[in-house]
């Protein structure tokens, strides 16, 4: 069950998605991929290697990074960038944790009309 | 002339062979008085472990016999302690009131052993190892057998500790530190030293903070050891302790003759005291700021006294590099120098883990700074004395690390080869490039690294076979600049090799991913994507019972049990047990494939039906489906047993030899489940015309009229490359258990990624051959620790997935899909 507070959607809780994993919200505008850390920090990212697409999601995490499984991109966590010497960003979307429940931000989530 | 009167306090080794050099620079000059605070003569004190092992006895030790003193007219007190030193009246008295004149006073008191001052430390049964008096006492204590308790495992308290062990006693080492004798050796050796220590039944424990001697009830009579109780609550028993946590200078009579006093008796170069007629020599001088335990710099010193004596006045001590060998027969172990690392300083590594070798020198400027040395010394004096004379190592440095016995032989030069390449000739082929594109990239932005190649140009970062060439090209474009590590680190999160994190893993009991990198001290918060899945096999194939999977650190395929593909789609392949199958299954996979329109399905080429393009969130239905027609997962994505390929042999063929599609059901039922280092493939043909191409396969039969022909180390793949044959075997159940052997071993021995034939290649054949075929026992043993891995793993995963484990991988987080529709 999905609540809206204000602009942000209750996408489910924290405990949810495995430490060191990913679980995805589906929306209009494709696949979201939400990242847990080890120290329990949460990000969202599309779920699109800037490479060639591969789900991020379904990759390992590790430290704020993330290696995408098609093949081995490591994208940063935070800014949704390609790390090292490959170039190319992933759209990032703001997430927080209230009270151990994942808050996603509704504006991001609108079809976009570019697409 | 008047002979001079020289009184020495103190019979050890350094006085011993000080007096040798005097009476031989001027015999008559001086008359010769010494006091021994023990009741004998000078013996070899370094040669006091094998009198406590056993392995000697004390007059084999002996340096100077009552007999020489005779000789050179040297008077000599035994079991006199000199308890003053009066300056003034240049005289020194002992405890039992003799009273003798010096004109020269050499102070060789040594040094007394650290008592660490936890409570119970003066209990009877706590003893300390110096002195044949302590050895005598180890040696009547060990008769009553029990367990010792040595403290400190450094060169004394290991070579105590052996000792002890020797003499019938159960031993536990507590050592301070992470890694024993680390004084001497870097960690790595330490390790190996480790293992060894305890492949003889003595008990280590590191990291072991003595808390308390815990003594017997009071009430009982006189109270003495019971047991040695740690800062973490570990109590272990114990009939004696050893205390060998180090020494000190024993200078107390010095400082109580007013003489200036540090840590030691404070020397000048030529050896003499605050007071220019008393010199101070052996373990209880301080010299240059430092104090020496070693013999090699006291046997120095004791020369400059003799030389300073005999009337040579520019004789002077100054220290050099010392070795250190221990002393346990059977452990071979040399270190000398410094060898702690230093960003201007270079090494040269040299591992054979099957062997237990380890070989480092660090060299600074072309000269070697330090050795360490483990299970192959028999180089160590050859370096050491390159290490002395500070001699240019530039031209040997090639093959230096090989020995004495290489220096100076032309080595092979695999370069010319590559030189030799256009630069459109193609190294890496898995993501097409070329030598010209490396060589560009490496100048234009600077790369000195094989991983900033890879990261740069993605050579060799795919599956990695053209490792060697890339790093050929480095060197060809970079000379000298390119220095690749001898051991090549599991990635850019640690310094450690593959299998140094596997002999850690044992020998430091690791039992998490966060044990380890903590332990082995990781460079990332929780690794990456190449470590972690490689840490994760290690750890389940060293703990079978304990470790649990952590399937965080497995790649997508095998955490979800089905093949990613380029859409983000997976593939289901179940398995055909030898390639057959039957009607039910495939109308069950035809029902699948409507059921959820799986748009691909195809035949693979391990003899068995690939399912494409199946949605994640089908999986589980899918796989519901397949299990109600009896079949399971085929492990297509697993770094475990893949397929087994057979041909029809003797049951229709007219050419076939034997039932190979029996065997190759027997040992695919035998060996699916347990995760292995890499993929592994089979195949069993029923004659040598190998219709099951099972020449290429990592383990391959082929059924002969005499039984079966083991093959072994075959590729077809990145590598095209033919078996080998093991060996021979004549029935099908020999046939399993020989294959599962080397399943095994190579579970234990092989690198993550590795596949057999690389493994074979480092290995070797005969290595190989040795343990699963040959040695009966090995083998066994092999099959059984098999067998215990295979209880946990022979679980069929889809099955698992079916009844809810892992849920949360196969449903979303949220859909919002629905919800945003409806605004």
């Amino acid at each position: 069950m999905n609540m809206q507070h204000s602009n942000w959607i209750d996408v489910g809780a924290l405990e949810d998605i495995p430490k060191l994993g990913a679980r995805l919200v589906k929306t209009p505008r494709g696949c979201l991929a939400l990242f847990r850390t080890d120290a329990d920090e949460v990000f969202a990212l599309d779920d699109k290697c800037p490479h060639k697409g591969g789900p991020l999601s379904q990759g390992i995490v590790h430290g704020k990074s993330v290696t995408c499984p098609l093949h081995n991109w490591v994208i940063s966590l935070e800014t949704g960038a390609a790390c090292g010497a490959d170039e190319g960003t992933t759209a990032t979307h703001k997430v927080r944790i209230e009270a151990g429940r994942l808050l996603l931000d509704a504006t991001s989530l609108a079809p976009s009309s570019a697409r | 002339m008047q002979k001079q009167r020289l009184v020495v306090v103190g019979n050890g080794m350094a006085p011993g062979r000080a007096l040798e050099r005097l009476f031989e620079a001027a015999p008559d000059a001086y008359d010769v008085t010494i006091f021994n605070a023990e009741p004998r003569v000078n013996y070899d004190r370094i040669m006091l472990s094998p009198v406590l092992s056993g392995e000697k006895t004390f007059e084999e030790i002996v340096i100077h016999g009552d007999g020489w003193y005779i000789d050179h007219g040297v008077t000599l007190y035994k079991g006199h302690k000199i308890t003053a030193i009066d300056r003034a009246a240049r005289t020194v008295t002992s405890e039992h009131g003799v009273v003798a004149p010096y004109d020269k006073l050499i102070i060789a008191t040594g040094s007394v052993p650290t008592i660490i001052p936890v409570p119970g430390h003066k209990l009877a049964g706590v003893l300390t190892y110096r002195d044949l008096d302590d050895v005598d006492a180890m040696l009547l204590a060990a008769k009553g057998r029990g367990r010792a308790v040595v403290i400190g495992g450094g060169l004394l308290g290991l070579e105590a500790a052996a000792g002890l062990k020797q003499q019938g006693m159960d031993v536990t080492v507590l050592h301070l530190m992470p890694t024993l004798m680390e004084r001497q050796l870097d960690p790595n050796a330490g390790y190996l030293l480790q293992k060894a220590v305890q492949a003889r039944g003595i008990d280590v424990i590191t990291r072991a903070n003595t808390k308390e001697i815990v003594g017997t009830d009071p009430a009982l009579g006189p109270p003495r050891v019971k047991a040695v109780r740690l800062d973490d609550g570990t109590e272990i028993e114990a009939s004696i302790v050893v205390m060998a946590a180090g020494i000190r200078p024993n200078a107390a009579l010095a400082k109580d003759a007013g003489l200036t006093i540090n840590r030691g008796i404070v020397v000048t170069p030529d050896m003499r005291t605050s007071d220019p007629d008393i010199f101070a020599l052996g373990e209880c001088a301080e010299a240059s700021n430092q104090v020496f335990g070693l013999v090699a710099p006291l046997y120095e010193m004791a020369n400059v006294v003799a030389a300073q004596l005999a009337g040579t006045s520019d004789a002077a001590f100054s220290p050099s590099a010392t070795a250190t060998k221990l002393k346990v027969t059977g452990i071979n172990l040399f270190s000398a120098g410094d060898f702690a690392e230093a960003p201007d300083r270079e090494e040269i590594v040299l591992r054979d883990a099957a062997r237990n070798v380890y070989k480092r020198l660090v060299l600074k400027d072309d000269k070697l700074l330090g050795v360490v040395m483990y299970g192959d010394t028999s180089d160590g004096a050859w370096f050491f004395d390159l290490l002395k004379r500070q001699a240019d190592v530039s031209e040997l440095r090639e093959t230096l690390i090989f020995g004495q016995s290489y220096a100076g032989g032309a080595p092979l030069d695999p370069m010319a080869a590559v030189a030799a390449l256009p630069d459109e000739a193609e190294i890496c082929g898995c993501n097409g490039i070329c030598k010209g594109r490396i060589v560009s990239a490496i100048k234009d932005k600077g790369l000195s690294s094989l991983d900033d190649v890879r990261a740069h140009t993605k050579a060799s970062a795919s599956c990695g076979s053209c490792t060697g060439l890339v790093e050929q090209v480095m060197k060809l474009t970079l000379g000298d600049a390119y220095n690749p590590a001898a051991v090549q680190p599991m990635c850019g999160c640690t310094g450690h090799g593959h299998d140094d994190v596997r002999r850690l893993i044992v020998a430091k009991e690791l039992k998490s991913i966060p044990a380890v990198l903590q332990e082995l001290e990781w460079s990332t918060s929780n690794g990456c994507a190449k470590c972690r899945p490689a840490l994760n096999y290690y750890l389940l194939a060293t703990w079978p019972l304990d470790y649990r999977d952590d399937s965080q650190s497995r790649f997508i395929n095998e955490r979800v049990h089905a093949n990613i593909q380029k859409d983000g789609t997976f593939s289901v392949v179940p398995r055909m047990w030898g390639g057959l199958t039957t009607a039910n299954e495939l109308r069950a996979i035809a029902d699948v494939v409507d059921k959820f329109r799986i748009p691909t399905v195809k035949v693979t080429g391990g003899q068995r039906i690939d399912m494409l393009g199946v949605k994640k969130d089908d999986l589980p239905a899918v796989w519901a489906d397949l299990n109600k027609a009896g079949m399971v997962s085929g492990a297509a994505y697993a770094k475990g047993l893949r397929t087994v390929k057979t041909c029809v042999g003797s049951d229709w063929c007219r050419f076939g030899t034997q039932d190979s599609t029996g065997l190759g059901v027997k040992l695919e039922k035998h060996l699916w489940g347990s995760w292995t280092p890499a993929k592994v493939k089979l195949a069993v043909s029923g004659c040598p015309r190998n219709c099951a191409e099972a020449t290429c396969k990592d383990v391959g039969i082929i059924c002969v009229d005499s039984g079966y022909e083991i093959h072994i180390g075959g590729a077809a793949g990145l590598d095209i490359k033919g078996t080998e044959v093991l060996g021979h075997s004549t029935t099908q159940e020999e046939t399993v258990e020989i294959v599962a052997a080397i399943v095994q071993l190579y579970r234990e021995q092989g690198r993550y990624l590795e596949r057999i034939y690389k493994w074979m290649k480092r290995v070797g054949l005969d290595s190989i051959r040795a343990q699963a075929l040959d040695d009966t026992e090995k083998r066994a043993a092999l099959v059984a620790r098999f067998a215990l891995s295979q209880q946990s793993a022979q679980v069929d995963p889809w099955r698992e997935r079916t009844e809810g484990k892992e849920a949360h991988e196969f449903r979303p987080l949220a859909d919002l899909t629905r919800l945003e529709a409806a605004e």
